[in-house]
């Protein structure tokens, strides 16, 4: 940080009253963001509602894959992520979360897909006269 | 030397260490690592989806179920609210005050609309006799959505008492963080919602 950010940011804060290191992002980004969201939000729908590909497996894959760049767009242009706000903790803490949502969906999934095949196999006649 | 001499410039002005420059937005990364424990509790909601989403108890299957036109007419609602609180926090930045408030209404109609059409999804369903204690698909179902709902919910209700804040005293310092604050909430509500209609309803009606 050079000495003029110092004098600078604090000036800031007192006079416009910007937090310092938050950025607002321009009409430009916003409008961007927006575009594309439409555009990856229409392309799901439109390929699932017209069963386009034909194939359920790689429709799905292609739909989850458009989630992923949809929300990596919110965040670069609508929350404004990037590697320098907060010093970086803002990404650290972001990356951390991540990995434990990585951990939280696929252990859950692992785990009780095993415990799933696991089970004593039931009947048909068993299972309607569950308790 | 410039570096040194800006310091003790400013420690001559106020007793405190300003040299250090301590940020006074520690409110926004406070704020980020709540948001970051709440998409923690989505990751878990959506684990418990992914696990019991197809346990439908000879009951009705996402197919049967989800009506896509009006999901996506629900996304559209939240994404232009999402846009809308952007605008408002532009025109924040010029210092606008009747234009903030003009879209803040604005985004609080979108989402308010979001929640309409959610809230008669779910008055739907439940009149089908799908409601959540029809199986676990189903439980899991109205859980998840119903919390990322209920989240939107009172995103509402902080807008709403933020709009009455910015009214009656201006775009003040505090106004303005607490505006940035639910900036954050509102964008990664609308983030969450990405997982959702792609996960639950766009997924589901592909099982």
């Amino acid at each position: 940080m050079s000495a003029a950010d110092m004098i600078d940011t604090p000036h800031d804060d007192h006079v416009h009253g910007h937090p310092a290191g938050e950025t607002h992002g321009s009409f430009k980004g916003y409008m961007t963001g927006f575009l594309l969201s439409v555009v990856l939000t229409a392309i799901p729908f439109w390929l699932v509602m017209g069963d386009v590909l034909g194939s359920k497996p790689m429709t799905g894959f292609v739909v989850m894959g458009f989630a992923v760049v949809q929300i990596v767009v919110h965040m670069i242009y609508f929350l404004h992520m990037n590697t320098s706000a907060e010093g970086g903790w803002n990404m650290l803490a972001l990356i951390f979360t991540l990995v434990l949502v990585v951990i939280a969906l696929a252990g859950s999934l692992w785990v009780m897909h095993h415990m799933n095949g696991n089970m004593m196999p039931m009947s048909a006649h068993e299972m309607r006269n569950l308790p | 030397m410039t570096q040194l001499r800006t310091s003790l410039a400013l420690d001559a002005d106020s007793p405190f260490h300003v040299a250090e420059h301590h940020p006074e937005n520690g409110t926004m990364l406070g704020f980020w690592l709540y948001l970051m424990s709440d998409c923690l509790i989505f990751a878990v909601l959506f684990a418990m989806y992914s696990v019991l989403g197809g346990n439908y108890a000879a009951g009705p299957a996402p197919k049967d179920l989800f009506d896509l036109p009006l999901v996506a007419l629900n996304t559209g609602f939240l994404l232009l609210s999402s846009i809308t609180y952007g605008f408002a926090m532009l025109e924040m930045a010029r210092n606008r005050k009747q234009a903030t408030l003009a879209w803040l209404a604005v985004t609080g109609l979108f989402g308010a609309a979001f929640i309409f059409v959610e809230l008669y999804e779910f008055a739907h369903l439940i009149h089908e006799g799908a409601g959540p204690q029809r199986s676990a698909f189903l439980s899991s179902f109205f859980t998840l959505v119903g919390t990322h709902g209920l989240h939107v919910s009172f995103g509402i209700v902080w807008l709403t008492t933020l709009m009455v804040q910015v009214a009656q005293r201006g775009l003040t310092v505090e106004n303005r963080r607490r505006l940035s604050c639910l900036s954050l909430f509102w964008h990664f509500l609308d983030v969450i919602w990405i997982g959702v209609f792609t996960y639950v309803y766009l997924m589901g009606v592909l099982r």
